[in-house]
């Protein structure tokens, strides 16, 4: 489920506004597949970290009740245009992702 | 294990005394660092989600601002938008009280992060969303309604 993470992060005044699009299925494991019956296995995002120039702002816990491809919105005061971004997710089956943006 | 993580984030004057705790094998760094526990995330009613968090007797805000749709015409893409007006926020969580599993969300804000979360989660059924958040060791909540006229989970 690696596919690509998209995060778009701007200057608004002193505050960066960050915008991150997560792939990823996000099945709650409580969920009945229609054809067979069964549960369908829980696959979603635990936790979701992000961080400017290397410093953490944000670490986020997850439970199945995000909808799927995640959208996460976040401001940080204190950032300059050019400083970088990058924002990890890790998954309950272990499966991560990181993506990195230059704040413009 | 949960409890004790708890206990020394409540007792620890600053990041030095995590630090300890980290050095001497008492906590994983990833649990020092990370929001609720899991087992928050499994609990199938608010107030086990709630105690589960540490995050019992919250006091209402008119600080806290939820924005979010009346009415929902998909409840498995609601989009919610907290802004935490109260000074020193330093962690947001959502929860969707009927949902199955109702904490959806914690967001542990650091360096410079404001009170600000924005993001899209399911919705089962009608019912409160509700804004914990945690600010200079305190909770403090906000809730509102949203009506889901199609459930997200379950089918």
């Amino acid at each position: 489920m690696a596919e690509p993470m998209r995060i778009r992060a701007t200057m608004a005044g002193d505050v960066a506004d960050v915008k991150v699009l997560m792939n990823h299925i996000m099945e709650t494991g409580l969920r009945k597949d229609s054809k067979t019956g069964q549960l369908v296995p829980a696959h979603y995002i635990t936790e979701v970290t992000a961080s400017v120039n290397g410093t953490k702002v944000l670490d986020a816990g997850m439970g199945g009740g995000i909808s799927k491809n995640p959208y996460l919105g976040f401001k940080v005061k204190g950032p300059k245009a050019g400083d970088k971004v990058v924002v990890n997710w890790v998954d309950n089956k272990g499966d991560k992702n990181t993506a990195e943006a230059t704040i413009g | 294990m949960n409890a004790l993580r708890r206990n020394v984030l409540k007792s620890a004057a600053g990041a030095g005394t995590v630090a300890v705790a980290v050095a001497a094998g008492l906590l994983k760094p990833s649990m020092a660092l990370a929001g609720a526990p899991r087992s928050a995330f499994e609990a199938k009613n608010v107030g086990d989600a709630l105690k589960g968090m540490g995050a019992t007797g919250a006091v209402d805000s008119k600080d806290i601002t939820i924005k979010a749709p009346d009415i929902a015409e998909n409840g498995a893409v609601v989009p919610i938008e907290v802004t935490s007006g109260i000074a020193g926020t330093t962690a947001i969580a959502i929860i969707s009280e009927k949902n199955a599993t109702p904490l959806v969300a914690d967001f542990d804000l650091s360096n410079g992060a404001q009170g600000f979360i924005s993001t899209r989660i399911k919705m089962g059924q009608t019912s409160l969303v509700r804004a914990m958040v945690t600010a200079g060791g305190k909770t403090f909540t906000a809730a509102k309604e949203v009506k889901v006229t199609i459930g997200g989970c379950g089918g």
